[in-house]
């Protein structure tokens, strides 16, 4: 396959111009194609190189016990070569179901659920809400817009910093609180209220997308669909739920998933809200990344077996989505 | 459409009592609703502004418990902090390394997914579901597990603590996104266009080059938005793999910095700040493309 193809096209079709078979139908399907591919390899090439490669590598660890003091490594100018050994589904077994799993593992899932299930939840129907608000014919609404994507604007690494002085002991939201008489919880200290904490400043974080997105749906929808539904005496609530929703289905189905997907990896607002500290409200993944590189010795293999034990539940759960998602589409013919 | 604003009889009389004649143009909303709207939309602002301002307002004080006690803060504004940073540390370097990777990446990024999203909009060649499916799985990998197996291979290659590594790294985060978007979005530009554009002799990649990216434009200031804002002040990655100081991207270089002087919010405050402008000013070059890409959006319809 060269640059050549097309030109080449022209001429063989020139030449067997009294019998244009398959072999001219082949052909041309690969010049086509040709282009095709040649627009998607870099693509190909750079995930191919930098996911594929080191997802397989990351697997072969987690079949091992690989940690900072067996891996090759450099000290001064001696090379020590790799130590750890194969220990099969070692690592799996000793996630799953070893000694005190719960609190390391299962305790984490269970939170990481609830986590995914409540702010995509937040996400969507307060993205939902003030996306019909915005699409409205409202003075101003150029400002608003402005105002409510600036969470989405400035980096995270900014906006949890300024959550973590407004939630600290003695900072501005436990200010406000104490003098309205209310109790003052320890949001960066104390479980529960560093959960209520994050979800928080997660749901602050992601609504600006969801809203954004759903935004330009609410707009492609045809303004003749609502006349119709006016004109057949449907009421707001009817309007909303027989023309809104089902003209936001393909938006939100992907949002949503794209959703669940980002927040299940969540890894920004839990790590710079609390640093490696704060046992109880790690996530999987930030889980993962403190017995990477959080700790000393770093356990490698265990920290690569909880990113595949990740991604099985997320490709699982995009399978059934998927399959729910065609099969209520049949529903709705 | 401006004829059908009248409210006809058989709609008057589908809901009779409860709101009487009175015609309203479509889409206005009564008084009280549009009362309630912006009070809700006033309070959803200011909420989603506090944070941003506070962190700007508590940047101003000079010590480092200054944010426990904001009331104090009015009496002493200063620019010391902003002094300091400045002054005291490689900002410059940071900053133009940050710059370098995160304005490359959103580049080669951008157009990398913009040829991809293309060929999968407008060729159904053998493939390409399993590419969008496969796309779609990248987003779900966690750093967990790429981050020891990419540091080895980077470290075999050689470009560990080399911008080009770096690059490479953040690309395979963003792209995969950034494809589906543009897919998205030249799926809504009519094929018409493509087909003009080769009856007039342009090559498959000259229509898209000269026609369809050109139309694009908003799609492509969403994208470049989007890989901009994840790589501008990203910190895991960049922690991992740049290992010398004057390679350091700005957040990395001002966390540090900040982590060795103990605690001292209000100079960290002020790196936030400064952090923080660069992406605004980005945000605010991209945000006319952003309304008008969805304004777009809707007269399409």
């Amino acid at each position: 396959m060269s640059v050549a193809v097309q030109g080449a096209t022209g001429k063989g079709g020139r030449e067997r111009e009294q019998r244009p078979g398959l072999l001219e139908r082949l052909k041309r399907s690969y010049a086509k194609h040709w282009y095709a591919y040649a627009m998607i390899a870099p693509v190909v090439l750079v995930l191919g190189a930098l996911v594929l490669y080191p997802l397989v590598e990351g697997i072969w660890l987690t079949l091992t016990d690989a940690n900072s003091l067996n891996v090759a490594r450099k000290i001064g100018v001696n090379e020590i070569p790799a130590s750890y050994e194969f220990v099969g589904f070692h690592n799996y077994a000793d996630i799953l179901w070893g000694p005190g799993s719960y609190d390391r593992f299962w305790s984490h899932f269970v939170w990481t659920i609830a986590w995914t299930a409540i702010c995509v939840f937040l996400h969507y129907t307060l993205g939902l809400g003030l996306a019909l608000l915005l699409n409205k014919k409202l003075r101003g609404r150029a400002v608003y817009r402005m105002l409510l994507i600036l969470p989405w604007a400035v980096p995270t690494f900014v906006t949890v910093f300024s959550w973590r002085l407004m939630l600290s002991d003695g900072g501005v939201v436990n200010s406000v609180l104490s003098t309205l008489h209310l109790p003052e919880p320890g949001w960066l200290t104390e479980p529960w209220a560093q959960k209520v904490a994050a979800i928080m400043v997660n749901t602050w974080a992601g609504v600006p997308f969801m809203m954004i997105s759903l935004l330009g749906g609410l707009q492609s929808i045809p303004g003749e669909l609502y006349e119709a539904a006016e004109m057949d005496g449907a009421t707001p609530w009817q309007r909303f739920r027989y023309v809104t929703l089902p003209g936001l289905r393909s938006v939100s189905s992907t949002v949503v998933l794209l959703g669940v997907i980002w927040t299940f990896n969540q890894f920004n607002v839990i790590f710079l809200l609390f640093g490696t500290g704060a046992p109880d409200a790690q996530l999987l993944v930030t889980w993962a990344y403190r017995l990477g590189f959080g700790q000393i010795p770093r356990d490698y293999a265990q920290s690569a077996a909880y990113g595949v034990i990740l991604l099985s539940i997320l490709i699982v759960f995009t399978a059934f989505y998927r399959r729910w998602l065609a099969r209520t589409e049949q529903a709705n013919g | 459409m401006s004829t059908t604003t009248e409210r006809p009889a058989p709609a008057a009389t589908a809901a009779p009592a409860a709101r009487p004649a009175k015609v309203r143009p479509r889409g206005e909303s009564s008084p009280l609703a549009k009362a309630l709207s912006h009070g809700v939309l006033i309070v959803a602002g200011l909420i989603a502004l506090f944070p941003v301002a506070w962190i700007l307002f508590v940047s101003l004080g000079p010590d480092k418990t200054d944010y426990l006690h904001p009331g104090q803060i009015l009496g002493k504004l200063t620019l010391s902090n902003y002094q300091h940073v400045l002054g005291d540390t490689d900002f410059f370097t940071w900053f133009g390394n940050a710059v370098l990777v995160s304005g490359v990446t959103t580049v080669f990024g951008v157009l990398v997914a913009a040829t991809t999203g293309y060929a999968v909009s407008r060729m159904k060649f053998p493939g390409h579901r399993p590419l969008m499916w496969s796309l779609l799985v990248t987003q779900m990998f966690p750093i967990a597990v790429l981050i020891v197996p990419m540091y080895t291979m980077l470290s075999d290659l050689g470009l560990l603590d080399s911008y080009t590594g770096l690059i490479l790294v953040y690309s395979t985060t963003t792209v995969p996104y950034c494809a589906w978007l543009l897919k998205g979005y030249f799926d809504t530009i009519p094929v018409e266009i493509d087909e003009a554009g080769r009856v007039d002799g342009l090559s498959p990649f000259g229509t898209f080059w000269r026609l369809v990216l050109p139309l694009a434009r908003p799609g492509l200031a969403v994208a470049a938005f989007y890989s901009f804002l994840t790589y501008w002040a990203e910190v895991p990655f960049a922690s991992t793999f740049m290992l010398s100081s004057d390679k350091y991207t700005l957040a990395v270089g001002l966390q540090t910095f900040v982590s060795e002087h103990d605690a001292q919010w209000n100079l960290m405050a002020a790196t936030a700040v400064l952090i923080a402008i660069p992406s605004a000013a980005f945000f605010y070059l991209v945000q006319r493309h952003l309304v008008t890409g969805l304004t777009a959006g809707a007269s399409k319809s």
